[in-house]
């Protein structure tokens, strides 16, 4: 029963983003061009692709932990960082090595925060956030000093430089890249989460964390190792962003605010909720920036606030954060 | 959700406390009413921008020491009221009293809806909610530039000139602002003294058994968010006066967290506790900035070092230090 | 015909598919002192959170005196005269035994809303709250905070609490948990100096005590009401055995 809901929620839900897609890109075609049009929905699922990849981290982190990991964004920026430096320091670089690196590099970073500072505060949610939020302020602080002021560009891989023509369109090539990244790591989390035992005591400990510790799952590696999860998928996608957003400061403090609206759409915990709210809200972002480019973020106001006065658990969730 | 409380145990201790409370207090106001008589304008600016944090800080602790609900988006209220005060001033052709009037009241109003919202969740939930609806007022403060002058910031904001007096110079705006904070002590400490403070008090700590007992703990909340909005856009007004100027990075989450760790650092849920903070985080920012650029860095340290060493607050914090040290000692 | 003081009606809650209460009606006559019993998990707590309000039914209808208040939220059903302690002691821990009652007090009052006068300054609720704290021998401690008392006397406020309100309809969810047989002679006293006026249903484990205080007696299993109605009448049920000693 529950399962079935759950299905029928998220074909529900897809069809809304769908549906707000087809809205958005039927209307700028008619104002635009077809091809802008093209262009602009591919731009809405590259940063959907992205925004999952920081939101599923954030949620599952939230979920296991009960932590509101305000490091996050910073974790994205670090990784955009990284992967700028290697991307250019080295021709010919792989984009997948650069990634992969980045997303140790960040992950071992997140698993001695969780291990040497957070896990002092384990009864203190609030101290956490705290800790986690002061620990944002130092890393952007931090890459100011090491990488300057200034946008870092980073190019996109030859591999994916020439547009894909079909139909009499040109579709960019690396913002398809990006959404079929996406599109693996969902596959991926969901494969880890339902199918492996490592997913079983996620899925347990997300459910009540007192059963898990008394069936004895190690609650405390386990959540070394989300968190490292978690801040691993930031990382590498701060990489995978590089060629479309660039590595900048202030990268965290665009991305962060994103994250969290689609954690509240989706609902805490939940991977489809994460999967559904970034491409809506991606949608919504990009398209909006479009047509008012002063308004785009007002109208982030609004899903929000339809969301959180009907469904204040999220779409998907099934706790009330 | 736990926040450290100081509370007396004993009748002894508290009279003694009560003591230090009064010592405190005096020193302080003496302090504030002789400062400008021997000090130069630096000083007594940063005085100013004291006071100005103080009353963010003591408003954000209405909702954070006394409600136990933990905002992250309390520099909305400083930041909106100060962008309205600013454009209804340089752009919509009114003068101070009117801007500031309507500052203050939509500030209240924009408060209340986000009350609505932000209330529908407690603890982290509504952390986060608060977060994320004052970081897209901040994008709207960056990207609608018609209307905010985007990343340039307002300017040309003048300061007001009560019954003629000109605030212009430093111990003039320096006076002013010492009223606006008294006023607002005051009437802050009868808020959580009240009647309907305890009644708050009672919900931050058992909000079930409030409940039970035939309050309405959802809207005991959302009069205090609004009435802590309120302050916050009084701190702002104040704000946007001083600087005669405003930005975004007033609206950004750095602002919301140095009020935080203001009201952190000298011990939630006191009255006192918020002052104690702004003097501290004033001073660091200012000093700070003075040597060393990174003034994010050293707030996240500084955010680090109270949270894991001193969760309580620096007073209390520093006394338990003292007598752990005093009793390892012997 | 008197109307009931609290009355049940067809009463269904489900937690993500789970039955916690199913099919539960049950009425409470005015004056009544009525027992619940019940093995753990039984659904007794549950079913007082839907009468309180903590959690609405999925389907069913609640009534006090009368008045539907199956969707009204917990504070306004407190204003209609509802009142009720906790299993797990929930008090002002920092707080002293004079404040907690009086907010028990305040709960009821205009005054709550009042953002001026201090609420030290009310002289009429402190003498009352004192007074209160001396109906369960407590008043020397008035001046204490809950956090200094022991458990024995924790849940003695947490009823003084709920007589403080003077309720037409007292829950009382296991008032003897914990205690040592001499606190448990104690609160029973208590519980039995409750006045008429106010209509007792109170959940228990400890049926020698228990039993002594109730005229009725509802028994719970898995959400259902197995038997209903005067005391003996109860126990000696074939049903109350098969519970309470299995098949």
């Amino acid at each position: 029963m529950q399962s079935g809901n759950t299905l029928t929620r998220t074909v529900l839900a897809l069809v809304a983003v769908l549906l707000i897609g087809a809205a958005g890109f039927s209307y700028v075609s008619s104002i635009r061009s077809p091809q802008f049009a093209v262009i602009q929905a591919l731009n809405s699922l590259a940063l959907g692709g992205l925004l999952f990849l920081l939101a599923s981290g954030f949620s599952l982190i939230f979920g296991l932990m009960r932590l509101a990991n305000l490091t996050h964004g910073a974790f994205f920026m670090l990784g955009a960082y990284i992967g700028a430096n290697i991307l250019r320091s080295y021709d010919g670089v792989n984009l997948w090595f650069a990634m992969i690196g980045a997303g140790i590099a960040v992950a071992v970073f997140g698993g001695l925060l969780e291990r040497f500072v957070l896990r002092q505060l384990s009864s203190n949610s609030l101290g956490q956030v705290l800790v986690t939020l002061g620990m944002s302020f130092i890393v952007a602080d931090a890459c100011l000093m090491i990488w300057g002021g200034d946008p870092i560009p980073v190019p996109t891989p030859a591999a994916f430089q020439s547009p894909l023509r079909v139909a009499g369109f040109m579709f960019p090539t690396y913002r398809l890249v990006v959404v079929l990244c996406a599109v693996a790591a969902a596959i991926g989390l969901y494969l880890l989460l339902e199918r492996t035992r490592l997913g079983a005591m996620i899925r347990a400990g997300v459910d009540d964390m007192q059963m898990a510790r008394a069936v004895g799952i190690p609650v405390s590696k386990l959540f070394t190792a989300v968190f490292m999860l978690g801040a691993g998928i930031a990382g590498a996608a701060g990489v995978l962003g590089g060629p479309i957003m660039s590595a900048y400061p202030g990268l965290d403090a665009d991305m962060l605010p994103l994250a969290l609206i689609v954690v509240i759409l989706g609902g805490v915990g939940s991977l489809i909720g994460a999967f559904v709210g970034s491409f809506i809200i991606g949608f919504i972002y990009t398209f909006g920036t479009a047509l008012l480019p002063d308004l785009a973020y007002v109208i982030l106001f609004l899903p929000m606030i339809v969301v959180i006065a009907f469904r204040p658990q999220g779409l998907f969730g099934r706790m009330s954060a | 959700m736990t926040i450290e409380t100081t509370s007396s145990a004993t009748p002894a201790v508290e009279a003694k406390s009560s003591t230090l409370r009064i010592a405190f207090y005096a020193v302080m106001g003496v302090v504030l009413l002789v400062l400008p008589m021997f000090s130069g304008d630096f000083y007594i600016n940063l005085a100013s921008q004291i006071l100005i944090a103080a009353i963010f800080a003591l408003s954000l602790n209405l909702l954070v020491g006394y409600g136990g609900l933990s905002s992250l988006g309390h520099a909305s209220f400083l930041g909106l009221a100060a962008y309205f005060a600013a454009w209804f001033f340089t752009r919509g052709g009114v003068d101070h009293v009117s801007a500031a009037v309507i500052a203050i009241l939509a500030t209240s109003v924009v408060a209340g809806l986000f009350g609505l919202i932000s209330l529908r969740a407690s603890g982290l939930g509504f952390l986060m909610i608060t977060l994320a609806l004052s970081q897209v007022l901040w994008g709207v403060a960056f990207r609608w530039a018609a209307v905010t002058n985007g990343d340039n910031g307002l300017s040309g904001m003048t300061r007001p000139m009560p019954f003629g007096i000109d605030l212009n110079g430093a111990a003039n705006f320096y006076w002013f602002a010492l009223i606006i904070f008294g006023v607002s002590f005051i009437l802050m400490a009868i808020f959580t003294e009240s009647a309907f403070g305890s009644a708050l008090r009672g919900t931050r700590d058992q909000p079930r058994r409030m409940a039970a007992l035939g309050f309405d703990v959802w809207m005991i909340r959302w009069i205090t968010f609004v009435y802590a909005g309120f302050w916050g856009g009084v701190s702002g007004l104040l704000y946007v006066y001083y600087h005669k100027y405003i930005h975004p990075t007033s609206l950004s989450i750095t602002t919301s967290a140095e009020g935080l760790l203001s009201v952190i650092a000298g011990g939630s849920g006191t009255l006192g506790g918020p002052v104690v903070g702004s003097i501290l985080v004033v001073m660091l920012k200012n000093y700070a900035s003075a040597y060393i650029e990174r003034w994010n860095m050293l707030l996240g340290f500084v955010f680090l070092f109270i949270v894991l060493v001193m969760p309580e607050g620096l007073v209390p914090g520093t006394k338990r230090l003292f007598n752990r040290f005093k009793g390892g000692a012997k | 015909m008197t109307v009931p003081a609290l009355e049940i009606i067809n009463l269904n809650k489900n937690f993500g598919g789970l039955p916690a209460t199913q099919n539960v009606s049950l009425s409470v006559l005015p004056g009544e002192r009525r027992l619940i019993i019940g093995p753990n998990g039984a659904g007794k707590t549950t079913l007082f959170n839907q009468i309180t309000g903590d959690f609405f039914p999925t389907s069913g209808t609640i009534k006090l005196f009368g008045q539907e208040v199956t969707r009204l939220k917990p504070h306004q059903r407190a204003h209609l005269g509802l009142s009720r302690t906790y299993q797990i002691i929930t008090l002002f821990n920092k707080d002293t035994l004079q404040h907690n009652i009086t907010l028990g007090l305040l709960g009821l009052q205009k005054a709550r809303w009042n953002m001026l006068r201090p609420l030290a300054t009310y002289g009429d609720m402190r003498t009352e709250a004192i007074r209160v704290l001396g109906l369960v021998n407590l008043d020397h401690l008035a001046d204490r905070p809950v956090s200094d008392i022991s458990y024995g006397e924790k849940r003695r406020v947490e009823i003084a609490m709920a007589m403080a309100q003077r309720p037409k309809v007292l829950l009382l969810d296991e008032p003897l948990a914990g205690l040592s047989s001499g606190e448990r002679t104690n609160v029973k006293q208590l519980v039995a100096a409750i006045p008429r006026e106010t209509t007792v249903v109170m959940i228990e484990h400890d049926m020698d005590t228990a039993l002594d205080l109730a005229e009725t007696v509802t028994l719970l299993h898995y959400g259902k009401v197995i038997v209903d109605g005067a005391r003996d009448a109860v126990i000696a049920d074939e049903k109350t055995r098969e519970v309470y000693l299995g098949h």
